[in-house]
């Protein structure tokens, strides 16, 4: 989809008229907050992000954020959220706007493909996980000027679930957290440290380059 | 109050900086190395990845085609490198790229550059990993490649082995001292020959010095150690010779930036970069087929599952390590593993619109544990250009360990060429009869890259080298590059050993003509030693 920016102009204005009219209403961005500000679009429009990204299954039946496209826990139930909200990621205060900025563009994205948005929840969270996806696909990999801090922000919900990033990993790994148990990421000794006695399959399985030096080394 | 002055002030910490800050120290100057980075001990490097430990260390510099990953500390990328230690190939030092010139030094070759080797091998200590030593990953890419007909050889360490843990978190710095950084050698032998290391200064600029006898002032600025974004001092210090060792992503920053205030700068300076050829590719591998077709198992049952075991290079192929191949064609394939915070990276195995995230990229990472990551380094063309430096610093720092650069890369068809011969050869090990799947890193379209080389190198050309080939910065007399940033083109092998190298090479040259600058000092210094008392004895008063 190619939109001018007439048509991104005009679709930002009607996502802020259909907000408005919501039960989510528009606040300037607190720009220089330490911590998000307590506006009840920004978390759900975030989880439903980290969902696309990451999906994972409904906390609750009427859970609207997380779409409920896969089993066992996603992103957002591996912290997605309290990671971009965790003061070393020096984050917290760019994340009003930037969940402004997916809500101006899922309603751009909805008035260029005909969806009607429920103006009950955010626009993001209005759109269905295909829609999502479909979606973030243009804002990851497209060529909107703000890309780089959307891809940002889901750089840093891969690290919530591919890291615990924002927890202390042996406690995170111990405490069963949901990215690092679907990896199968390997358990600490008991002062947290890793240590792998264990490592090798101990016997030749190739045989090397003739032309080896006597150090190891290519000639 | 009068400006501080030093005989040596060298900027860096890392392999460029610690070596020749030693050599120095050791003859007889005196000798301050600013380090823009903090300085831990071996019990402050962690084990986690919350962002916040491994952070304060390492930087992700985002460029326009090119992002890489450094180290920011005292010590440099020697805290942070997985300790591959490999002497480049004989062709390397042949190499003309597209430039229909030799691009080393005809005073380098491979037969040169042994001997300065050899010096660093027995410094660190370099030590031949076995077959016991190689990880599980490791065997599993020396098992394919000796199943497609390829050769496959543990790979040099510099690692004590009989002290490592193989706990594979050589990104965050080795808490048990057995990864050979500079903070285990050189560095602690400087320190006991009279060297001062200042971690948390940010070299800003050099202009010329004021004082009689000096001929630079080196302009710099003290970081918050909680947030490098915020100075907390300044200040400057004169030195009769500068030695630059800010890596080959600072260096050239430094150099641009102190270009108004020496009257300009060769036009090397900045140019000719090289990622080294970095080209990662992943291969999602079988279980059964790695226990039918390779007869591997670790445990009852269980053939491979072991993605995160060990340490992080094991083995490593050099069939393609041929002089004969054309240019551009020639590659090394390395096993290596990378922590999850490159999981983000790579492409799913379905056909569809969202190639890196989404239902299918779940489902593969929750086969982590059966991945097998490749490093294939191969021949670019150098085609990294560094726009105007920014108003601080090396790059704009936006949050922790992550940079915006003025790095441009733009891959031209023969380093495409590169990527591409590697990519079918790691694909024909790692599909044949359907051991795995071989994937890319898809999810950021830059190339990816933890070799940065290249960007004020040494040459015979002034046109197309920054530095002579005894690493004199052209035009500035008493200025010498002896980083990563020296090295002339990509090394097909991880560069640490030959950055080191070079850098040894440098320091003799530089123990030699250190006089010219009004430095006494003595010529010749054997290499640092093992321990404190050998560090001690070292020590050289040139008046003796």
């Amino acid at each position: 989809m190619n939109l001018t920016r007439r048509q991104l102009l005009k679709a930002v204005a009607a996502a802020a008229v259909a907000w408005k009219a919501g039960a989510w209403p528009v606040r300037p961005p607190a720009a220089f907050a330490q911590t998000m500000p307590d506006d009840p679009a920004i978390v759900p429009t975030l989880e439903a992000f980290a969902d696309t990204l990451i999906p994972g299954e409904k906390r609750h039946p009427g859970d609207r954020a997380i779409a409920g496209a896969a089993a066992g826990p996603g992103a957002v139930q591996a912290g997605a959220v309290d990671l971009l909200n965790f003061p070393p990621a020096g984050v917290a205060a760019t994340i009003p706007a930037i969940a402004a900025g997916i809500n101006a563009r899922a309603t751009a994205y909805a008035l260029a493909n005909l969806i009607v948005l429920d103006p009950a929840v955010p626009p993001l969270v209005s759109l269905s996980f295909d829609q999502r996806t479909a979606f973030l696909v243009q804002l990851l990999d497209g060529t909107d000027p703000d890309q780089l801090a959307f891809f940002a922000v889901a750089a840093l919900m891969y690290l919530a679930y591919h890291t615990a990033g924002h927890l202390h990993l042996a406690d995170a790994v111990r405490d069963g957290h949901a990215g690092m148990a679907a990896l199968g990421f390997p358990q600490p000794d008991d002062d947290d440290l890793w240590r792998f006695p264990d490592n090798s399959y101990r016997r030749a399985l190739a045989k090397p380059h003739p032309r080896t030096s006597k150090r190891g080394n290519p000639w | 109050m009068a400006t501080e002055t030093t005989d040596v002030l060298v900027i860096g910490t890392g392999f460029g900086g610690s070596i020749p800050a030693y050599y120095l120290a050791a003859g007889g100057a005196k000798v301050v190395m600013l380090e823009r980075g903090p300085r831990l001990a071996s019990q402050e490097f962690t084990h986690d990845l919350q962002i916040g430990t491994y952070t304060r260390i390492v930087d992700y510099i985002r460029g326009t085609g090119c992002d890489v990953t450094v180290g920011n500390c005292v010590g440099g990328s020697s805290v942070i490198y997985f300790a591959a230690s490999l002497r480049a190939p004989s062709f390397i030092f042949e190499r003309r790229g597209t430039s229909g010139r030799r691009l080393w030094p005809a005073a380098l070759n491979r037969r040169v550059m042994d001997r300065w080797y050899s010096r660093v091998e027995r410094a660190l200590p370099v030590e031949q990993q076995r077959w016991n030593d190689v990880s599980y990953a490791g065997g599993l890419w020396a098992a394919a490649c000796n199943r497609a007909g390829h050769t496959c050889n543990p790979v040099p360490l510099a690692v004590d082995i009989s002290e490592c843990t193989a706990c594979n978190f050589m990104l965050n710095g080795c808490r048990f001292d057995a990864k050979r950084s500079m903070l285990l050698n050189y560095i602690p032998a400087a320190e006991a020959c009279g060297a001062q290391v200042r971690p948390l200064h940010e070299v800003q600029a050099i202009g010329p010095a004021l004082t009689s006898g000096y001929r630079y002032a080196v302009h710099y600025t003290v970081l918050d150690p909680d947030d490098y974004r915020v100075p907390v001092d300044g200040g400057t210090i004169e030195a009769r010779i500068v030695v630059m060792a800010g890596g080959a992503m600072g260096t050239p920053v430094i150099l641009q930036r102190s270009a108004p205030l020496l009257g300009g700068m060769p036009d090397a300076v900045g140019r000719h970069f090289s990622p080294n050829g970095d080209r990662v590719t992943l291969g999602i591998m079988d279980e059964g087929k790695i226990a039918q077709l390779l007869n591997l198992q670790r445990s009852p049952g269980v053939a491979y599952d072991a993605f995160p075991v060990g340490r992080p290079i094991g083995s490593m192929s050099y069939d393609y390590l041929d002089e004969t191949r054309p240019e551009f064609t020639r590659f090394s394939l390395q096993q290596i593993y990378f922590p999850t915070i490159t999981n983000i990276l790579s492409e799913d195995e379905v056909e569809g619109a969202a190639t890196w995230f989404g239902l299918d990229k779940k489902d593969l990472t929750s086969r982590w544990r059966s991945w097998l990551t490749v490093l294939a380094m191969t021949e670019d063309d150098n085609e990294g250009v560094f726009g105007a430096p920014p108003p601080s610093g090396n790059f704009t720092r936006i949050a922790p360990a992550a940079a915006l650069g003025q790095l441009t890369y733009q891959t031209n068809a023969q380093t495409q060429l590169g990527f591409d011969t590697s990519d079918d050869a790691v694909r024909s090990i790692i599909e044949q009869d359907g051991l795995g799947r071989h994937l890319l890193w898809k999810a950021i379209p830059n190339v990816q890259s933890a070799h940065p080389l290249s960007s004020c190198r040494i040459g015979d050309d002034p046109a197309t080298s920054a530095c002579d080939d005894r690493h004199e910065l052209r035009g500035h007399p008493g200025i010498f590059v002896t980083d990563a940033a020296a090295v002339p083109t990509s090394l097909c092998v991880n560069p640490s050993l030959t950055i080191a190298a070079m850098a040894e090479r440098a320091s003799a040259m530089l123990l030699e003509r250190a006089h010219e600058y009004g430095v006494a000092v003595a010529t010749r210094i054997p290499p640092p030693g093992k321990n404190a008392r050998h560090w001690e004895r070292r020590c050289e008063d040139p008046a003796d």
